[in-house]
C-alpha cells in the first residue's frame, strides 16, 4: 500500500521570543522542529507499511529550508520525501494551504501510485487549527477521521480500516472506507530512532521538490495569499491589565501563607464558607 | 479521488483584498448562526456558551440569532430546540434524520452545507470541541470559505464583518483574523472561553427544519461502538471552582505533586501549563490554555508558571487569579491579581498546611455551633 504523510516544518515554540519594543516575533536563531504531532502520523503510517507492505511518503510545504525535517523524517524510515516549495504558496491560509497539499498528493498519486491513506497530525503546535487535515480530505474526496487514537484494523482486500476516534465523554469505533485521512491523535505511539541504514539513506537521499507547476496547479489563484479567505489584520501582543498585581508581602517572622489566604478570602468572601463546607467531606 | 464539484464565482479584487468588496452572490447571506452540538442526549454547554456570544453579534448588526440543530429526531432534538430559545435564539434550523444518530464527518458535513446554502448565514460560529473542530474544517473546505479556530474573542468591525481573535505563533501573541469576502464568516471557539449566558424561561420560536438529503446508504463511514471514558478518568477541570495550577517553576516531576497536594487540601482541581505535558510529566487533559482546558474559577493559584498568553487566555475567565513565580517580572503578574514573589517548591506546602488549618478550624466552629 501507499501512504502519504503530511508533516510541517515549525519554529520550536517553547523557544520562541517577542520582541519587548516592536511586539513582533524574534524568528532568528529559533530552532526549527517536525511539528511533534506529525510524528506521532509517521510513526502510525511506518507501523502499517512494514506489517502490510508498501511505502511512505511524507509531504511538506514551507520554504526551502523544510528540507531539514523531510530529511530527519527519512532517516526515521520513510520512504520517499516530496517538499512543495514556491513563492506563490507564500501567505497561504489553511484553505490555501489545503489546496496545494491535496493537488500534490494527487500527482503523488498519478507518479508513484494512488494513496490508500493520508496522514496527518492532530494540529501543528505553530498554527493550532486542525483545519488542514479535513480541507485536504475534502478537495481530494477522502473520507475523514481525526482525533485517532488507533488504527485498529487494516482490510487491503474490503478496503476499509477500523479506527478509534477520540470523541467527547469517550472512544468512537469507525469504521470507514479506503482512501481516508487519518488526523492522529498525541501519545498514541512513540516515534522509532530509525535503523543506520535510514540514516545513511536519509543523508543522501534525494528530496523531490516541486513548484506549483511541478505538483500539477492549474490554477494559482488558489495559492497564497490569493487562494486565502481569511485575512490577518492585525497582529499584536495582550495589553497588560490597568493594574498589576498586588504584591503579598510580610514583615519578619509573620506567615506569609497566612498573609495569602487572608487576601484571597478578603476578595471571594463566598468562598471561604463553600470550600470549609467541602474540607469537611475530607 | 474527485475535486470537489461546486466553486462559487471568485470574489472581486481577489481573496488577498483587504478591503470589503462582499460579491453580489454574497450579499444575500444574513443573520448569526450557532451550531447547537448535542450527543448522546447531551447538549454540550460550548453551545450556550457560544449562543451568549452569537447574540452580542447579532445584535451589534441588527440580525437574527438562529440556533443549528442536527441529530437523530427524538426527544434530545426538541429539547436541544426549546433550549436554544431560553439561551437566546430567535429562531432555529433543524436538519433530524436517523443517520445522523451518532456523530460522523460524512452525514454532518451534508447536512451543515446543506442548510447554509438553503438559508445563508453571514456567520457560522461553531464549538472548538473534538465534533466541532472535525465538522467546522469540513464545511468550510465544502464551502470554500474562512475559518478561524479556537477565537478568543469575537466582535464585529464597523464595516459589518467579524473580527475573530485568536492566539497565534504557539500563543505568543494575538491576531485578528477576518473573512471579508466570503460567506459565511466562520469561527469555532473553544469551551469556556466565552461567559455562560444566563437561561431564561421563553416559549418555543420559529422552527424551520431541512431534510437531510442523503440516506443511511449513502455514508460509507459506520460506528461499530462508543466506549464511554471511565468516571475516575475524567476531570471536572474546565468546570471547576476553585483550580490549582503549576508550570516549569516546579523543576521536577516530583515536585508536581506539591500541586495535588494543596488542590486536595482545598477540594480543587488542579491542572498545568503546556510545557509539562509537553514534557510528558502530567497528562493532556490536564493542560490549561489555549490548546488545553479554559477554565473560569472563582479562584485560580498558578504556581510557578511564567504566564505565555497562550497560558493566559485560558484563565483570563477566572474571578480571582493568584501569581507564585520567583521573577517578579514574569508576565503572569501582568493578569494575576495578586502575587507572591517566592520559591513555589517551598512554599506550596507551608500553603497546604495552612490552608488545612484554616478551613478545618472553621468546621470544628459550625460543629461546636
Amino acid at each position: 500500500m501507499h501512504i502519504v504523510v503530511c508533516i510541517k516544518q515549525v519554529p520550536d515554540s517553547a523557544q520562541i521570543r517577542v520582541h519587548p519594543v516592536t511586539n513582533t516575533i524574534m524568528r532568528q536563531g529559533v530552532p526549527t522542529i517536525i511539528n511533534p504531532y506529525d510524528l506521532f502520523a509517521l510513526e502510525e503510517a511506518m507501523r502499517l507499511r512494514d506489517k502490510f507492505g508498501g511505502e511512505v511518503t511524507v509531504l511538506t510545504m514551507g520554504p526551502p529550508s523544510a528540507e531539514d525535517s523531510l530529511r530527519k523524517a527519512l532517516t526515521f524510515g520513510a520512504d520517499r520525501a516530496v517538499l512543495l516549495t514556491d513563492r506563490f504558496f507564500a501567505g497561504s491560509d489553511t484553505l490555501a494551504t489545503s489546496f496545494a497539499l491535496a493537488t500534490a498528493i494527487k500527482k503523488i498519486g498519478e507518479t508513484w501510485g494512488k494513496p490508500e491513506l493520508v496522514f496527518t497530525g492532530k494540529q501543528t503546535i505553530d498554527g493550532d487549527t486542525a483545519q488542514v487535515g479535513p480541507g485536504i480530505a475534502k478537495r481530494l474526496g477522502l473520507m475523514q477521521v481525526t482525533y485517532v487514537a488507533k488504527v485498529a484494523e487494516y482490510d487491503g482486500a474490503e478496503g476499509t480500516v477500523t479506527l478509534e476516534r477520540r470523541a467527547e465523554g469517550g472512544t468512537q469505533v469507525l469504521k470507514s472506507k479506503l482512501p481516508c485521512l487519518v488526523a492522529m491523535l498525541e501519545g498514541t505511539n512513540e516515534i522509532r530512532r530509525g535503523t543506520m541504514a535510514d540514516a545513511l539513506r536519509g543523508a543522501r537521499a534525494e528530496i523531490i521538490k516541486w513548484s506549483a507547476k511541478d505538483a500539477g496547479v492549474e490554477d494559482l489563484t488558489k495559492c497564497g495569499l490569493k487562494g486565502s479567505p481569511t485575512i490577518v489584520k492585525r497582529v499584536f501582543a495582550p495589553s497588560p491589565r490597568a493594574e498589576k498585581a498586588k504584591f503579598i508581602e510580610v514583615a519578619e517572622g509573620a506567615s506569609l501563607p497566612d498573609a495569602l489566604i487572608e487576601e484571597i478570602f478578603t476578595r471571594q468572601p463566598a468562598l471561604e464558607a463553600d470550600l470549609t463546607e467541602l474540607a469537611r467531606g475530607f | 479521488m474527485s475535486e470537489p464539484k461546486k466553486t462559487p464565482a471568485p470574489a472581486a479584487g481577489g481573496r488577498a483584498a483587504t478591503k470589503k468588496e462582499l460579491p453580489e452572490h454574497f450579499k444575500a447571506y444574513k443573520h448569526v448562526w450557532v451550531f447547537v452540538e448535542q450527543e448522546r442526549g447531551q447538549v454540550h454547554p460550548v453551545s450556550w456558551e457560544l449562543m451568549g456570544a452569537g447574540r452580542r453579534l447579532a445584535d451589534k448588526l441588527g440580525v437574527e440569532l438562529a440556533a443549528v440543530v442536527v441529530g437523530a429526531e427524538g426527544e434530545t432534538i426538541r429539547n436541544a430546540v426549546a433550549e436554544s430559545f431560553c439561551y437566546g435564539a430567535d429562531l432555529a434550523y433543524v436538519c433530524a434524520d436517523p443517520a445522523l444518530t451518532d456523530y460522523r464527518n460524512e452525514a454532518y458535513t451534508a447536512a451543515m452545507t446543506n442548510l447554509v446554502n438553503t438559508y445563508k448565514p453571514e456567520i457560522l460560529l461553531l464549538g472548538a470541541t473534538t465534533l466541532g473542530r472535525d465538522l467546522a474544517g469540513a464545511v468550510a473546505t465544502t464551502l470554500l470559505t474562512g475559518l478561524t479556530a479556537d477565537s478568543t474573542e469575537l466582535d464585529v468591525d464597523t464595516d459589518g464583518s467579524l473580527a475573530a481573535t485568536r492566539p497565534t505563533f504557539g500563543g505568543s501573541l494575538l491576531c485578528t483574523i477576518y473573512t471579508l469576502n466570503y460567506r459565511p464568516q466562520m469561527a469555532t471557539v473553544r469551551p469556556r472561553v466565552m461567559p455562560m449566558p444566563d437561561r431564561v424561561e421563553k416559549p418555543m420560536g420559529k422552527v424551520i427544519e431541512l431534510p437531510l438529503g442523503i440516506t443511511e446508504a449513502d455514508i460509507v463511514t459506520k460506528v461499530l461502538n462508543f466506549i464511554p471514558d471511565r468516571e475516575s478518568s475524567k476531570s471536572n477541570l474546565a468546570y471547576a471552582d476553585v483550580v490549582v495550577a503549576g508550570g516549569m517553576g516546579l523543576g521536577s516531576p516530583e515536585n508536581f505533586q506539591l500541586v495535588r497536594q494543596l488542590a486536595q487540601a482545598m477540594g480543587a482541581e488542579y491542572g498545568c501549563s503546556r510545557p509539562l505535558v509537553q514534557k510528558g510529566w502530567v497528562t493532556s487533559d490536564r493542560q490549561i490554555g489555549q490548546t488545553g482546558k479554559t477554565i473560569r474559577p472563582r479562584l485560580y493559584i498558578a504556581a510557578g508558571i511564567s504566564g505565555a498568553i497562550q497560558h493566559r487566555v485560558g484563565v483570563e475567565g477566572a474571578d480571582l487569579i493568584v501569581a507564585i513565580n520567583t521573577d517578579k517580572n514574569a508576565p503572569i503578574f501582568d493578569f494575576a491579581h495578586v502575587g507572591i514573589v517566592t520559591d513555589a517548591i517551598r512554599f506550596l506546602p507551608a500553603l497546604t498546611e495552612a490552608f488545612r488549618k484554616r478551613l478545618s478550624a472553621h468546621s470544628r466552629d459550625k460543629l461546636a455551633s
